[in-house]
């Protein structure tokens, strides 16, 4: 009975979307399609998603919005990064960059054909997955980033995703290509104007080829009274580098999916994550490095703060696989709560099946020390100054870690925007 | 500079200080020494403004203002300091940074414009330098990783930076070697001026053969029991705190 329930839901939620005309096998389709009608939304009695209720995801009466918003570009912007734009999921030409330079491929997925889409659904898993296999069947549009071999890209790639209007379900897919020895600097920034009760479902894969460096910011900051599930699946192949810096500022309701195979030795993964959340909003990264050869190196650093009545999930899985001997692999997650009604449900999870390994995980979770307060203030600083400098330097330690001046300085601006101080 | 009238301030409902009178004027070295327990600290953590003393009678006057109305930030402010008997380490907050965020937020309080970053940093080079303090100390992490004698030194650097009108040593020399203990004296004594004062709350003597005082005050059970001149730190020295005891107990 009450399947039959949930089953109305996911069958309401879906009813008035259309389904995808992008250029990816047929099959991948037809298969969302089977996981949407054999399942319903996850309930917090799954594992995966046992402290984050998407029950007001699935309440949305979506329609996949065609509205073009009249967007201004922030300031914030650096001219001389590559611009491309989607607005709920679609591509806005208008608003992107149409010559690129040498080496790389950048195109909306609606204009690929099925070669260049070829890759599309080959790491991520459906079976189960609903958000997975709604992004599969429904998705509009996308970006296709494509780097050759040993290219090195000069220019950041800003990607800019802008939700908006009422009950929009935007479902995005990326694909992104590093070839063997290629060198890329992606922004794949998510923000809304004039959105509300409207979902972000985005998947990007990811293949980092061998040898190859890709860096990915991710920033997230649509406003609250929206919702979003994104994934981000990554494929290494061997001595190839991979660095990715989750910033997670606003949202009612956000899910992130990072999930790292490291296919090669040599490999070094960096995951490092801040999250400052507010009144009611609840922010969940959920993270996955799979080492499954011998000789590589990650690094997880995860840091939130937590005001009001916010609730923070974290929950990080390292695996080290039977073979995959020499593996360093370090996992940490800290937290403030900055209010006796702030939440956080931390789990960092270490699986290993090799013997000769160096791995650590930790979490901490504490309030700002009240005698450093007190120490700050007796110098002068005013209570809100002296805790805005602590909160700064708590999460600066990951905020450091994005090597881009002008991404550093749009996370401080908008940081100054939500909470009122700098870092 | 500071007067303090019959104060009496107790913690968790226990009562420490029990009607205390101390009178400082500018230029002055005040030293209170006392045996353990007497109310020295709580002497200095009451004037500097921390929340878990109540002050249940008895007045302050610095310069003029009513100190106890005063919240702790607007004391250092009016150019109240404390240097800490255990300074606290604040991981990831460097120290220059939080020093010119306290040395702005001062100037604003008084209506004064912002230090330009060059005027700070020269200040920084020249206030370092007083407490031989090195200059990468000085941009690190607020005392973390410090000996005991760094973090001694920071404060009074910081001290320097402030140029408070009050500062108060609340056991600086404790776990200080020599030379530390001469460098932070001979900083305290380079920043003396006849517009400002400092309070030296003291176990030891030791420390007086450095920064020599004017007046040297004895707390006890509370109360400042016995005051005179710097010769009398030297008989404490000598004879122990019993001989003042069975006076008071005396009485």
């Amino acid at each position: 009975m009450n399947d039959t329930i949930q089953q109305n839901k996911l069958a309401l939620f879906t009813e008035h979307l259309t389904l995808s005309n992008l250029a990816f096998s047929s099959d991948l389709k037809e298969e969302a399609l089977t996981v949407l009608a054999t399942n319903d939304f996850p309930t917090t009695r799954q594992e995966d998603w046992k402290y984050t209720r998407v029950g007001r995801i699935a309440s949305i009466k979506a329609i996949q919005n065609q509205q073009n918003s009249s967007i201004s570009l922030p300031e914030m912007i650096d001219d001389s990064m590559l611009l491309f734009v989607f607005e709920n999921g679609r591509f806005r030409a208008d608003l992107s960059l149409s010559t690129l330079p040498a080496g790389i491929k950048i195109k909306a997925l609606s204009s690929c054909n099925s070669d260049e889409l070829s890759l599309v659904g080959s790491l991520v898993k459906q079976e189960n997955q609903v958000f997975t296999a709604l992004n599969t069947a429904f998705a509009t549009d996308g970006i296709l980033i494509h780097i050759e071999r040993n290219q090195k890209i000069s220019s950041s790639i800003h990607v800019l995703n802008i939700l908006s209007g009422e009950n929009t379900a935007s479902f995005t897919r990326n694909l992104i290509v590093c070839e063997d020895f290629g060198q890329a600097h992606i922004v794949q920034e998510y923000r809304s104007q004039e959105a509300n009760s409207s979902v972000t479902n985005v998947i990007t894969e990811i293949f980092v080829g061998a040898n190859a460096n890709l860096t990915v910011d991710k920033i997230q900051h649509e406003e609250q009274g929206n919702f979003a599930v994104l994934t981000e699946q990554v494929d290494q192949k061997k001595d190839s580098t991979f660095t990715i810096n989750t910033i997670t500022l606003d949202g009612t309701l956000v899910r992130n999916n990072l999930n790292i195979e490291v296919n090669g030795s040599n490999c070094e993964s960096n995951l490092n994550g801040a999250y400052l959340l507010k009144d009611n909003q609840h922010i969940d990264n959920h993270t996955i490095v799979d080492h499954k050869v011998a000789h590589c190196l990650s690094n997880e650093l995860y840091k939130g703060v937590i005001y009001d009545k916010a609730t923070a999930v974290f929950n990080g899985k390292v695996f080290v696989r039977k073979d995959a001997q020499k593996i360093n692999a370090f996992q940490s997650n800290g937290n403030v709560l900055m209010s006796d009604d702030a939440s956080v449900n931390s789990k960092p999870e270490l699986e290993i099946y090799a013997d000769d390994v160096k791995c650590s995980h930790g979490s901490t979770t504490g309030q700002l020390d009240d005698e450093a307060i007190f120490y700050l203030r007796a110098r002068g600083l005013s209570e809100k100054a002296a805790r805005n400098l602590m909160v700064s330097a708590f999460i600066g330690d990951v905020l450091e870690k994005i090597e881009n001046p002008s991404v550093l300085k749009m996370v401080q601006s908008i940081i100054q925007k939500k909470h009122g101080w700098e870092f | 500079m500071i007067s303090i009238k019959n104060l009496h301030a107790s913690i968790d409902g226990k009562e420490i200080l029990k009607g205390l009178n101390l009178e400082v004027k500018a230029g002055e070295i005040h030293a209170i020494m006392g045996p353990n327990g007497a109310g020295k600290s709580t002497l200095a953590s009451v004037l500097a403004g921390r929340e878990e003393y109540e002050v249940t009678e008895g007045s302050v006057d610095f310069d003029g203002q009513d100190l106890l109305e005063l919240s702790t930030e607007d004391r250092a402010r009016e150019g109240l300091f404390l240097a800490f008997q255990y300074p606290v380490e604040i991981p990831g907050v460097s120290n220059v940074n939080f020093l010119r965020t306290a040395l702005n937020e001062i100037r604003e309080y008084r209506g004064q414009e912002q230090i330009s970053a060059k005027d700070f940093m020269a200040l920084v080079r020249e206030k370092s330098a007083i407490v031989e303090l090195d200059a990468k100390l000085a941009s690190r992490s607020v005392n973390e990783g410090f000996s005991g004698g760094e973090k001694k030194r920071n404060e009074i650097f910081q001290m320097a930076m402030l140029a408070p009108k009050l500062a108060i040593l609340d056991e600086t020399d404790s776990g200080l070697d020599i030379d530390a203990l001469r460098i932070v004296a001979n900083g305290v004594n380079t920043l003396k001026s006849p517009n400002n004062a400092t309070i030296v709350i003291t176990h030891y003597q030791r420390l007086l053969d450095y920064i020599v005082p004017d007046f040297v005050h004895v707390l006890y059970n509370g109360k400042i029991v016995k005051s005179g001149p710097k010769e009398l730190a030297l008989e404490l020295e000598e004879k122990g705190y019993d001989w003042i005891k069975a006076e008071v107990d005396a009485q």
